[in-house]
């Protein structure tokens, strides 16, 4: 039953866009679709795995992970703390160290993160390894996910901590190699869509509700926030720190945009 | 023959890539808390749900690569051919927001969002309020969605260079954090990261990829992704004004 209704559910998802490309094919561009038996398998095959991703991931994961978010924030779960003692930051160790391997899995897993891979590494011809990217970014999401968890058992506004992003990211922007950096800021968007979300939403409410003078509708959201600027982050770093390697490697060039794909891009983006 | 093969290859890379999660959660359960499965949740469910997610990864990518990927790019590419701007605009507006409004979890978001509003306050505490303010919120991401989408697209065109753009808006985030009230902070940010979908983002890189290959003097890599990055900032931004400027405007603002 709950196959079909998740089917459905995909369809009411797909539709919509499926109508405004085709209209805008028939009506405006005026001109058939280039194999569309072709486009049209495609289309069935994506509907018909997303709603099965949708399903499995409905069966098996999100409860397994929903279970385990709220089992690891359990006050029995935690050491034991004196009487009416406030619990020190470092108690909630098996939380952040969770937190942080569930956000690197499942990024790995994230369908519009490989999605975005394979594109990146077919336009850099080989330059960018896709799944070394998709480890970037998977590092960078655990980050995020595990400082988001920090922040929740600190109680620290959330502001400073993206600010602080913010700044960090900023500054790299503008020592990184030019042509990572439209890709890095589309890996942040990208990491927080389907398999991802609820796993960590489930962690970040348990995790309020479990602490005192938390709330959780309050204090739960802003994990995706943090989520989606780490990644940027660390894509541009595993960038920088590529190209020092390189740098390295052949000292005799060792002048600033050596690389030839470097300065290249620099120039066509000045 | 040679479909199938690549489907087999496929079927494998999403083993691999699913590998993790599974060792992740086997690591915790039974190493780290070590207690026995709750009856609601039987060995045998979770086994299916994970052949299902394998399955399902495998034909979604095999799907993008034979579907969405190239109609997305023919799309871009023919609609440089007409050399009709102000259509190409519009098609990436209704993209934008088409996709984005009937998104599940932004549906899911604004629901959570307006409880959490009308709990502090900032409007009636009445399932009415919410309600309305749960729509709004939605309309407000839908159209930012649509508007990011159509100025990644003029900046494709023009070759604006994407890190000032989107430092700019930063900018425009933080300043706009100081002004807004500190209920939406959270829920703006939250907004931004829900609104790119599993659907939403191959077809906007392959809308960014196929415009930028098609047009003369711009390089893929550099002008071809960004749209993403956009949409994911553009969100914030039009959240924090409407809190700032439309929340007072709103039925049942205290």
């Amino acid at each position: 039953m709950s196959l079909l209704i998740t089917f459905w559910e995909t369809l009411r998802d797909i539709l919509p866009i499926a109508a405004i490309i085709f209209g805008f094919q028939y009506i405006v561009i005026r001109k058939p679709v280039r194999r569309l038996p072709q486009v049209l398998a495609g289309f069935l095959m994506v509907w018909i795995g997303l709603s099965l991703f949708l399903v499995g991931l409905e069966q098996a994961l999100f409860p397994m992970g929903e279970l385990m978010a709220s089992q690891l924030t359990e006050a029995s779960f935690l050491p034991a703390v004196a009487e009416g003692a406030q619990r020190h930051w470092s108690d909630y160790y098996w939380v952040y160290l969770f937190a942080f391997a569930i956000g690197a899995s499942t990024t790995i897993a994230e369908p519009s993160l490989i999605a975005v891979s394979i594109k990146a590494g077919e336009i850099s011809g080989g330059t960018i390894n896709p799944l070394m990217l998709r480890i970037a970014v998977a590092l960078g999401m655990a980050l995020g996910i595990t400082l988001g968890t920090w922040r929740i058992v600190m109680g620290w506004p959330l502001q400073w901590f993206v600010l602080v992003a913010y700044c960090l990211v900023i500054i790299q922007t503008l020592r990184s190699p030019r042509s990572i950096i439209p890709l890095a800021f589309d890996s942040g968007g990208v990491t927080t869509s389907t398999i991802t979300v609820p796993i960590i939403a489930a962690l970040g409410l348990g995790l309020a509700s479990s602490i005192p003078g938390r709330s959780a509708l309050m204090d739960g959201f802003g994990m995706i926030a943090l989520a989606c600027l780490f990644p940027i982050i660390t894509v541009m770093g595993y960038a920088q720190i590529a190209q020092w390697q390189d740098n390295r490697k052949r000292p005799a060039a060792n002048t600033p945009g050596n690389s030839t794909q470097v300065s290249k891009g620099d120039s066509n983006a000045l | 023959m040679n479909f199938l093969f690549s489907l087999s290859r496929q079927l494998r890379d999403s083993l691999r890539d699913l590998a993790p999660v599974v060792l992740v959660m086997g690591f915790f359960q039974l190493i780290v808390i070590r207690q026995p499965l709750p009856d609601t949740l039987a060995l045998i469910d979770l086994l299916l749900g994970l052949v299902f997610v394998v399955v399902g990864l495998t034909l979604f990518i095999k799907g993008l690569e034979l579907g969405l990927f190239p109609l997305g790019e023919n799309l871009a590419r023919a609609f440089v051919k007409k050399g009709s701007v102000a259509w190409l605009l519009v098609f990436a507006f209704a993209l934008g927001f088409g996709s984005t409004v009937a998104e599940p979890a932004l549906i899911a978001v604004a629901a959570r969002a307006g409880e959490v509003v009308s709990q502090s306050g900032l409007i009636a505490n009445t399932s009415n309020a919410q309600d309305s303010f749960a729509f709004t919120l939605r309309m407000v991401v839908a159209a930012s969605v649509g508007t990011a989408v159509v100025v990644g697209v003029l900046r494709i065109f023009k070759g604006w260079p994407l890190h000032l753009m989107i430092i700019a808006g930063y900018v425009i985030v933080m300043l706009l954090t100081l002004a807004a009230p500190s209920e939406l902070v959270g829920i703006a940010y939250d907004s931004g990261g829900v609104t790119t979908s599993t659907i939403t983002v191959p077809l906007v890189t392959a809308l960014g990829v196929g415009l930028a290959s098609s047009i003369k003097g711009r390089n893929p890599m550099l002008d071809g992704f960004g749209l993403i990055a956009f949409a994911s900032v553009m969100p914030i931004i039009f959240v924090l004004l409407f809190g700032i400027f439309g929340l007072s405007l709103m039925e049942g603002a205290s």
